[in-house]
C-alpha cells in the first residue's frame, strides 16, 4: 500500500460520516430555514381555496359534484386534507428538526458569550463603521474611569500599560437570549398544539327542541378526535335535555334581519346526577367536566306527520331544515322507507317567512324569524337507496334511482304551512303538524390549550427583547501625548443601525461632560 | 343626536377625508413634478450641481419642500377628519368600528396615517407621504367599494377578545402597510443608486440604505404585533365563537401565511444573499397576503369569517 493510499483510507470511511455532518449543517443553515419556511407558506395556499374535508366535508362533496375527473387527481395529492397530507407534514417535521438543530448550538455557544470578557479593542478605529477622537488635559486613568461611569449597564473591561489603556465594552446580550427563548417558543407551541390533536376531539350534533342528547360516539352527527382519544372510554358522561331555542332578530332599521341574540336553554346531567339548568349563548359555551359545549347554528325543524292511504301513519318527527342562507331559506329532507309498499322521498325548502310578490312566481324567505312560515316540497317514489350499507345523508336525497311525482303536466308540489296537511296523489297525506327549532351544537375536548398559546404569548416576549435590543461594542482608548491625553472611542453594532455615528457623538460629549471637559476647548 | 344622524356625518366625514387625502396625495405627486422641472433648469444655469447625488439640504429647489410641507398639513387634516369618521360610526352603531370590511378599512387606515404622522414627526419620513398615501387611498377605495350600512354585529362577532384580536391585527396591518410602502421607495431607489442614476425626484428620498431601516423597523414592530393578534388573540375568540381554537378556516390560513413569510422577511435579512433586495421582495409579498386575506377571501371564498 502506497503511502498516499493509506492516508486515503480513513478518509473514505469517514465519508457516510462526513456526509452526515454536511447534510446537518445544509438543514440547519439559516438558507435552508427560510426556505422550508417559505415552501410552508406556498404549501398552505391550496388549503385555502380547495374545500378541506376537516373544515368543510359537505364542501368536498359538492366539489366531487361539480368536478367529477379533477377531484379524484386532487384526492391522491392530498389537496382536500392539506393540512395533514404527507407533504405539508414534512416540510413542517423538517422545519422542526431545523429548528431543534438551530436552538441546540445556539444555546451553548450563548452560554459561551455570556461568560466571555469583551473582546480587545481591534487596531485601526478608523475602519470600524462609527469612532472618533478628541484631547484632553485628564489623565489615562481619569478618562478610563469615566468611561466606565457613562456607559452604564454595559459589561466593561479595563486593561492599562505603560502609556494608556484601553476599555472595552460590550451590552446586549439580551438580545440573543429573546431570539432564543423566542425559537424555543415556538417548538413549545407547535408540541403544545400536536399534543392537543392527538388527545382531544370534537363533533358536531343537531338536537330538536325537546329532545336530549347524551355525549356517546353514536349520538353525534360528526366525529373527529386525535389517535389517542377513544371515544369509547374517554367520552365523558353527561346528557342534556334542550328545552328552548330563543331566537331575536333585529326587525327594523338598516340591519333588519340581522341577528341579535341566540340561547339554547335546558336541564343536563353529569355522571347520572343532575346539574340544573343550562343556558348556552354564542360566545358563552358550557362546560361539562373537561368538554365544553358551544352553540354554534341554529334553524328551524318542522314537525311533519306523513299518513298513507290506509290511514297509517307512516312518518311522524321533527325535520331539521338546514339554513343556507341569511333569511333561513332552508332545505331539508324526509325519507319514508314504507308506505303503501313504496318509498317516498320528499325534498325541498322551508321559508320561515314567506312571500311573494307575484303569485306566478315561487314564495323567497324575507325575514329569518318565523313569522309566515312555510314548506315548499316535492316527491320521488323509487328507491331512496338506504339498504345499500353505505350511511346516507338524512339531508339530501339521492334520486338517482327514482321517478318524480307529476301531477297533471308539472311536477306535484307540496306547499303547507303549520297546522295545514295536503293529499298526496298515491293516497294518503302529508301534515305540518308544528314548528319547532334546533340548535346545532359543537362540543369538543381541547387539552392543554394553554401550552401553545402561552408559548406563543412567551414567545411574543422574546422576541420583542430580540428586536429591540441592540447589541454593541464599544472601546475607548487613551494615550498619553505629552501633557495631553488623546481619547480614541469607536463601536461596532452587531446588527448596523444608522443611528450608531449620533450616538458616537453622544458618548464622546457624555464622557467629556463627565471629566469636566467643554467642548470648544477641543484644538487640535 | 340619533344613531341615523350619526351615521350619516360619519360617512360625510369619510368621504371628505377621502377627498382631501387626494389632495395631499396630488401634492406629493406636484412634489416630484416640480422637483424634475426646477432641477434641469438649474443646471442649464449652470449654478447648480448636475442632479446625480442627493442634494445637501440647502440647494434644495424651494417648491418641492412647500408642496411636501402643504401635503403634510392636508395628511394631518384627512387623517383627522378619517379619525372623526371612524369613531362616529362606532357611537352610530354602538361597538368598535370594525365589524366589516368597509369599517375595518376605515379604521385601519386611520390608524396607518397615525402611525405614518407620528413617524413623521419623530424621524421625518415624510418623504414617504406620496407612497403611503398611495396605499391608504387604494385600501380605503376597496372598503369604500363594499360599503355597508351602520348597523349592529351578528353575536358570533361581539366579544372582547374580537376587539383585542381586530385591534392588533389592524395595527399590525397598519405597521406592514407603512412598512410595504417603505420597501417599494426603498427597491427604486437602490435600483437608481446601482445604476448611478438617481434622478431629480429619487434625489429628494433618502438613501436606500436609510429607507431599508425603516422599513425593517417598521415591519419589526408589526411582526410581534401580528403574531399576537393572529396566533394567540384570534384563536382565543375563535374557541369562544366556535368551540375551536384553530379550525384551518381560509381566513386562519391567510393569516398564518402572512406570519410565516414575515417571519421569512426577518430571516432574509441576516442570510447573506438574501438581505437587501431579495428581503425587500418578501416584505411586498408578506403584505400582498394580507391583502389576499382582507380582501379576496373576504370576497370570493366563504368560510366562517365572512362577514354578512
Ligand atoms: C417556525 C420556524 C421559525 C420561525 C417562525 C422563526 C422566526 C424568526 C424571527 C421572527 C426572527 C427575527 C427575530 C430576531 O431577530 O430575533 C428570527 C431570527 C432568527 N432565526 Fe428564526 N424562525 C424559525 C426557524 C428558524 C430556524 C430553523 C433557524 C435555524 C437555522 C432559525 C434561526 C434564526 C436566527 C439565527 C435568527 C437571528 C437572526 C439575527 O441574528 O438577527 N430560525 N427567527
Amino acid at each position: 500500500m502506497s503511502p498516499r493510499n493509506r492516508r486515503d483510507q480513513p478518509a473514505s470511511e469517514l465519508r457516510p460520516l462526513e456526509f452526515g455532518r454536511w447534510a446537518w449543517r445544509q438543514l440547519t443553515s439559516m438558507r435552508t430555514a427560510l426556505l422550508l419556511l417559505l415552501l410552508l407558506a406556498v404549501a398552505a395556499v391550496p388549503g385555502s381555496f380547495i374545500p378541506q374535508r376537516g373544515v368543510d366535508a359537505r364542501a368536498v362533496q359538492a366539489y366531487y359534484l361539480d368536478h367529477p375527473k379533477l377531484a379524484p387527481i386532487l384526492e391522491d395529492l392530498g389537496a382536500f386534507s392539506v393540512f395533514s397530507s404527507v407533504w405539508f407534514s414534512a416540510i413542517y417535521l423538517l422545519l422542526m428538526i431545523s429548528l431543534v438543530g438551530c436552538i441546540l448550538p445556539r444555546t451553548k455557544v450563548y452560554a459561551q458569550a455570556l461568560r466571555a470578557r469583551p473582546p480587545k479593542a481591534p487596531r485601526n478605529f478608523g475602519r470600524l463603521p462609527a469612532s472618533d477622537r478628541f484631547e484632553t488635559d485628564a489623565s489615562v486613568a481619569e478618562v478610563l474611569a469615566a468611561g466606565r461611569r457613562v456607559l452604564g449597564r454595559a459589561r466593561v473591561d479595563v486593561v492599562e500599560d505603560a502609556d494608556g489603556g484601553e476599555l472595552r465594552a460590550e451590552k446586549g446580550y439580551l438580545r440573543e437570549f429573546g431570539n432564543l427563548v423566542f425559537h424555543i417558543c415556538i417548538v413549545v407551541a407547535l408540541v403544545g398544539v400536536a399534543l392537543g390533536a392527538l388527545l382531544g376531539y370534537r363533533g358536531n350534533v343537531i338536537v330538536v327542541e325537546g329532545d336530549g342528547f347524551s355525549n356517546t360516539l353514536s349520538q353525534y352527527d360528526e366525529f373527529s378526535a386525535g389517535a389517542m382519544f377513544d371515544p369509547e372510554t374517554d367520552l365523558e358522561p353527561w346528557s342534556l335535555d334542550l328545552g328552548d331555542v330563543l331566537t331575536r332578530f333585529y326587525v327594523e332599521g338598516t340591519n333588519r334581519g340581522a341577528p341579535k341574540l341566540f340561547r339554547a336553554t335546558g336541564g343536563y346531567t353529569e355522571g347520572g346526577r343532575d346539574r340544573g339548568d343550562f343556558s348556552i349563548e354564542v360566545n358563552h359555551p358550557l362546560s361539562v367536566g373537561s368538554e365544553d359545549v358551544f352553540l354554534v347554528g341554529q334553524g328551524y325543524a318542522p314537525v311533519l306527520r306523513v299518513t298513507d292511504s290506509a290511514g297509517d301513519v307512516v312518518f311522524d318527527g321533527a325535520v331539521p331544515f338546514l339554513p343556507t342562507d341569511s333569511t333561513y331559506t332552508s332545505t331539508g329532507v324526509v325519507q319514508v322507507p314504507d308506505s303503501d309498499g313504496t318509498q317516498l322521498g320528499f325534498q325541498g325548502f322551508f321559508l320561515p317567512t314567506a312571500y311573494s310578490p307575484d303569485p306566478s312566481k315561487p314564495s323567497v324567505s324575507v325575514f329569518p324569524g318565523a313569522l309566515n312560515p312555510r314548506i315548499g316540497m316535492n316527491l320521488w317514489t323509487g328507491d331512496l337507496g338506504l339498504d345499500e350499507g353505505i350511511s346516507k345523508s338524512v339531508y339530501s336525497l339521492d334520486t338517482t334511482k327514482m321517478t318524480q311525482v307529476k301531477d297533471g303536466d308539472g311536477n306535484f308540489r307540496i306547499d303547507i304551512g303549520p297546522g295545514e296537511s295536503q293529499a298526496l296523489p298515491g293516497g294518503g297525506k302529508i301534515e305540518f303538524v308544528e314548528l319547532k327549532q334546533f340548535a346545532r351544537f359543537q362540543i369538543g375536548h381541547t387539552p392543554v390549550p394553554w401550552v401553545p398559546l402561552s408559548g406563543v404569548g412567551l414567545g411574543i416576549l422574546g422576541l420583542t427583547l430580540s428586536l429591540l435590543v441592540r447589541p454593541r461594542r464599544t472601546w475607548i482608548r487613551a494615550r498619553r501625548d505629552g501633557s495631553r491625553t488623546v481619547v480614541e472611542v469607536a463601536a461596532l453594532d452587531r446588527v448596523p443601525r444608522d443611528d450608531l455615528p449620533a450616538d458616537i457623538d453622544d458618548l464622546l460629549s457624555r464622557l467629556r461632560a463627565d471629566l469636566g471637559d467643554a467642548p470648544e476647548k477641543e484644538l487640535s | 343626536m340619533t344613531t341615523d344622524q350619526m351615521a350619516q356625518l360619519s360617512n360625510y366625514l369619510t368621504g371628505s377625508a377621502f377627498a382631501v387625502l387626494w389632495i395631499a396625495f396630488f401634492c406629493h405627486v406636484a412634489e416630484w413634478i416640480s422637483a424634475r422641472r426646477e432641477a434641469p433648469v438649474a443646471v442649464a444655469a449652470g449654478q447648480g450641481p448636475v442632479v446625480t447625488a442627493d442634494h445637501d439640504a440647502d440647494d434644495r429647489p424651494e417648491t418641492p419642500d412647500r408642496l411636501v410641507g402643504i401635503a403634510v398639513s392636508l395628511t394631518v387634516l384627512g387623517t383627522l377628519l378619517l379619525i372623526g369618521g371612524s369613531v362616529t360610526r362606532g357611537l352610530a352603531t354602538q361597538r368598535a368600528p370594525y365589524g366589516n370590511m368597509y369599517e375595518f378599512g376605515v379604521t385601519g387606515t386611520a390608524i396607518a396615517l397615525t402611525v405614518y404622522l407620528f413617524m413623521v414627526w419623530r424621524s421625518r419620513i415624510q418623504w414617504m407621504g406620496g407612497v403611503v398615501l398611495a396605499v391608504c387611498l387604494g385600501i380605503l377605495t376597496m372598503s369604500v367599494s363594499s360599503y355597508t350600512p351602520a348597523g349592529p354585529l351578528v353575536p358570533a362577532l361581539n366579544t372582547f377578545w374580537k376587539y383585542i384580536h381586530v385591534t392588533s391585527i389592524m395595527v399590525a396591518a397598519a405597521m406592514f402597510m407603512v412598512g410595504a410602502a417603505a420597501s417599494v421607495l426603498y427597491l427604486v431607489k437602490q435600483r437608481a443608486e446601482d445604476r448611478g442614476a438617481v434622478g431629480p425626484v429619487l434625489a429628494r428620498f433618502p438613501a436606500a440604505a436609510r429607507i431599508d431601516q425603516v422599513a425593517f423597523r417598521v415591519n419589526a414592530i408589526g411582526f410581534p404585533m401580528w403574531t399576537f393578534g393572529a396566533l394567540i388573540s384570534g384563536p382565543i375568540w375563535a374557541h369562544l365563537a366556535w368551540g375551536r381554537y384553530w379550525g384551518w378556516d381560509p381566513k386562519e390560513v391567510w393569516a398564518l401565511i402572512t406570519w410565516i413569510v414575515y417571519a421569512g422577511y426577518l430571516h432574509a435579512r441576516v442570510t447573506a444573499g438574501w438581505k437587501g433586495r431579495r428581503a425587500a421582495y418578501l416584505a411586498l409579498v408578506g403584505f400582498a397576503t394580507f391583502i389576499v386575506s382582507y380582501y379576496i377571501v373576504n370576497l370570493f371564498i366563504s368560510g366562517q369569517h365572512s362577514y354578512a
